[in-house]
């Protein structure tokens, strides 16, 4: 089974935010595989490890992105490619999906991969937009992926603790929640296996002249509560809490 | 192209309370507008009832012997039949796992972008989300020719604030769906074992996230939990470890609790969390980051090492007790 795992570029999660204009200020942040993306990786390496075929890792993005690219390489996937747009910002999803489309298509995967949603942005849909570009049927949030009768059976995730088995004909896309699997590190091996590993390199096409959405402005969150901030020494901390659970929450 | 189209889900003949809070936010936009709100509901006609009963112009049930049973591709096709025919500007959908499985390939069939997960409705329109987890806010505005679609996070609208209406007309809709069309087979929905532990009744509530980071230490918060005589609960990210067990979860995915008091311990509070956390009577949060999102949901709050405040909070409140 030949598979394509889409991923994509983040600030790692801890990262100091600034607002600036219409985007954050990325100088200073540090850029690492979208967690979701990482747990479509490693579905892609556990298919592979029981079914065989080939994984292929696909990240559009700027010269930094080929960082996340060879850590793909160095988990296990057998060559990447690197769609080199500096851009990205200026494309809506569907944009986007339209320049991940191209460089999928001359490579007729099975299965296409990816997370369920971004840490950056988050829309959750950029999966579910490029199965409908591609032409090919999708299942979302999936827990589980098996192999059956030349096609799929996936588990997907519900609301309230609830699941759905779905049945369906390959080629396909599924968007994969995070904690199905344990993620792998890159063995010491791997890193350097990494390093003979193929990247191509595909130029990115003009993004279109007009977009379906704009944004227009970042900004800090207004908070919805008023939040009294308890400072001091931890003991100096306990001791307010413990005067507010008494005389304001009343649960002492 | 003119007025707001709300497309709402029901489950056993009944709206749920995120369809309600779109069916606000539809109203909302509406009046924004100076437009017309009307409604739609898929595959039964039971909930039509109910729907007819709101401040909507009018409400049409999407009928078809292949919307039985949910998939993305009878959706889309049904969808974008009614949508074409009834021609909106804007169709909201309240923002559920099924909405986020379909409705971002209906708005591809009519080359839009679905803004997804909207917190609020400003005048433009413009449309409010968060970016990162909730740690930023975003202003989108649509920029395109076609009808606009939106999705709205659940508890960002009040389902109260509805206007009630006289009677809506019903409209049936028929959309031509063929067999082919239908690509997957879904099965029946299942619950895994039942769930033991039902958050929803704990009046206190002690949860913990990402911050514990290893799993030897959410001993710690278990005995600020037992301190307090609190049930012990997690973000996702605790439960995917296996560190906690699934049905200790709150979110989108877990359980919703509106205990008495939400105790959050290095949990940043991803919107995912929030939605299941955020009727909480009175919340505290103690996270190292000022600026993680729980701490504007938070009552008080305590920017901290979370190693160094736990213990000493569950002395305080172990010598109090005595």
């Amino acid at each position: 089974m030949k598979i394509i795992v889409a991923i994509k570029q983040v600030p790692e999660r801890d990262a100091h935010l600034a607002p600036e204009g219409k985007w954050i200020d990325e100088s200073d942040l540090n850029f690492t595989i979208n967690e979701p993306d990482a747990y479509a990786l490693e579905e892609a390496l556990q298919l592979k490890d029981k079914n065989g075929g080939e994984v292929i890792a696909l990240c559009a993005g700027p010269e930094r992105v080929t960082s996340t690219l060879r850590e793909a390489l160095a988990k296990g996937a057998d060559r990447a490619i690197h769609i080199v747009a500096d851009d990205l910002g200026s494309r809506d999803t569907l944009a986007l999906a339209q320049l991940l489309a191209e460089a999928i298509r001359p490579e007729s995967p099975d299965l296409i991969l990816t997370g369920l949603q971004s840490d950056d942005l988050g829309l959750g849909q950029t999966g579910v937009v490029l199965a409908e570009v591609l032409g090919i049927p999708h299942a979302t949030i999936i827990m589980q992926v098996e192999v059956a009768g030349g096609g799929l059976r996936v588990k997907r995730e519900l609301e309230d603790g609830w699941f759905q088995h779905v049945e369906m004909p390959l080629p396909a896309l599924l968007t994969i929640q995070s904690g199905g699997n344990k993620l792998r590190y890159a063995t010491l091996m791997g890193i350097k296996k990494a390093k003979t590993k193929p990247t191509a390199t595909v130029e990115a096409s003009a993004a279109p002249a007009a977009s379906a959405i704009e944004l227009t402005r970042v900004y800090l969150p207004e908070k919805q509560k008023r939040t009294q901030m308890i400072t001091g020494s931890p003991a100096e901390i306990a001791a307010q809490l413990v005067e507010k659970l008494q005389t304001e929450v009343r649960v002492l | 192209m003119s007025g707001v189209l709300v497309v709402v889900e029901q489950r056993g003949g009944s709206l749920g309370r995120t369809s309600l809070e779109a069916l606000a936010a539809g109203q909302q936009l509406a009046k924004q507008l100076g437009a017309e709100c009307s409604a739609a509901v898929v595959g039964d006609a039971a909930a039509a009832g109910e729907l007819s009963s709101k401040a909507v112009a009018k409400v049409y049930t999407v009928e078809h012997a292949l919307l039985a049973q949910y998939t993305a591709d009878g959706y889309v096709a049904a969808l974008e039949q009614l949508v074409k025919q009834a021609a909106p500007a804007y169709v909201v959908f309240p923002h559920t796992y099924q909405v986020r499985d379909f409705a971002p390939a209906l708005a591809t069939r009519f080359g839009q972008v679905l803004i997804s997960d909207v917190v609020a409705i400003h005048d433009g329109p413009s449309f409010v989300r968060q970016l990162f987890q909730g740690k930023l806010n975003a202003d989108y505005r649509p920029s395109g020719a076609g009808p606009c679609f939106v999705s709205i996070q659940a508890g960002s609208f009040r389902a109260d604030a509805l206007e009630a209406g006289s009677g809506a007309t019903v409209e049936s809709f028929a959309p031509a769906i063929d067999a082919a069309q239908i690509r997957t087979k879904p099965s029946e929905p299942f619950r895994e074992a039942a769930q033991t532990i039902d958050l929803s009744a704990a009046p206190v509530i002690v949860s913990v996230g990402r911050g514990i980071r290893e799993q030897e230490n959410v001993a710690l918060v278990q005995a600020l939990a037992d301190a307090l005589g609190a049930e012990l609960a997690a973000s996702r990210p605790i439960c995917d470890a296996g560190w906690l067990p699934m049905e200790r979860q709150v979110g989108s995915s877990g359980q919703t609790v509106s205990p008495k008091l939400y105790l959050a311990v290095g949990i940043s509070g991803a919107i995912q969390h929030l939605v299941g956390m955020k009727g909480s009577k009175t919340v505290i949060a103690i996270n190292k980051d000022e600026n993680a999102p729980i701490f504007e949901v938070a009552d008080y709050g305590v920017v901290g090492d979370l190693f160094e405040v736990v213990p000493a909070l569950t002395e305080a409140i172990q010598a109090a007790k005595h």
